[in-house]
């Protein structure tokens, strides 16, 4: 028996491809978060190399486990170290900037230091082991 | 006085290959863009404003750090002792490495100074300190 076949033609429709190719890529690009990990970046020194230093090109930035900051032997306030210490590296190029934390000190007051110092354009800034 | 055209061009532009087109770059997005391999520990990162991006993804590899002094790295948790062996194959199998240090902003810095501590013997010597945007 034969079935009369009234269609004719068997064709996908291709006209709305593009617009479902185009949906899906929308999807993706706004699905996909794109977070660029930022952050502060650091060389640290390699492992057994001590140079001597100078004690006036070195400056000690000590940080305790309460987050207060004594830099050179004098209190200051966190947001104030890169003022002084874009003072302190006009006046001698060479210096070095010691920063030192307790056991205790929280990471945040820590990455704040790293940040006044970079801000202030110090490229010196060495890492001494806490005690 | 009427100038007469001589040639009908059609002006359509060809719409045949658009789906082509589209789904090549679906496919350049798909390829390109890097998921998110690792989840980490749940961490509230510091605040900093002098901030520089990693420039690129391959070549970074994370160290969390939970504000109870825990250390993960690729998901698995690790002693302070055992951070130089893993960090010491990465440094091998990629010497452009760059340490991506998530730490939680309560985290102390005794355990920061030990990692410090463990990438300098690992001889993986470029840190990035993770921190967020700092707005004000």
């Amino acid at each position: 028996m034969k079935i009369n076949r009234r269609f004719k033609g068997g064709e996908i429709p291709t006209a709305s491809m593009a617009d479902i190719a185009f949906l899906l890529l929308i999807f993706f690009l706004v699905t996909t978060t794109i977070d660029m990990d930022k952050g502060l970046g650091l060389v640290l020194p390699p492992e057994g190399e001590t140079i001597e230093i100078k004690k006036k090109n070195i400056l000690n930035c000590l940080i305790n486990s309460s987050g207060m900051v004594l830099l050179g032997g004098e209190p200051i306030k966190p947001k104030d170290i890169s003022r002084v210490v874009k003072e302190k590296l006009r006046e001698n190029s060479k210096l070095i900037i010691s920063v030192k934390t307790h056991e205790k000190t929280r990471y945040k007051d820590y990455v704040a230091v790293i940040d006044q110092l970079k801000m202030a354009d110090a490229t010196r800034i060495s890492i001494a082991e806490t005690d | 006085m009427k100038f007469i055209r001589k040639t009908t061009l059609s002006s359509e532009i060809p719409t045949a290959s658009m789906p082509d087109i589209i789904f090549m770059l679906l496919i350049f997005f798909m390829v390109t863009t890097v998921l998110r391999e690792y989840s980490g520990l749940p961490i509230e990162l510091p605040k900093a404003k002098r901030i520089e991006k990693l420039k690129s993804k391959r070549h970074t590899a994370h160290v969390w750090v939970s504000k109870d002094g825990l250390i993960s790295i690729e998901d698995r948790l690790y002693n302070l002792k055992n951070v130089r062996h893993v960090m010491y194959d990465k440094r091998v199998s990629d010497p452009q490495i760059v340490i991506s240090l998530k730490a939680d902003e309560q985290a102390r810095m005794g355990v920061i100074s030990g990692i410090h501590n463990e990438l300098r013997k690992a001889d993986a010597l470029k840190l990035n300190y993770s921190t967020k945007t700092s707005v004000d």
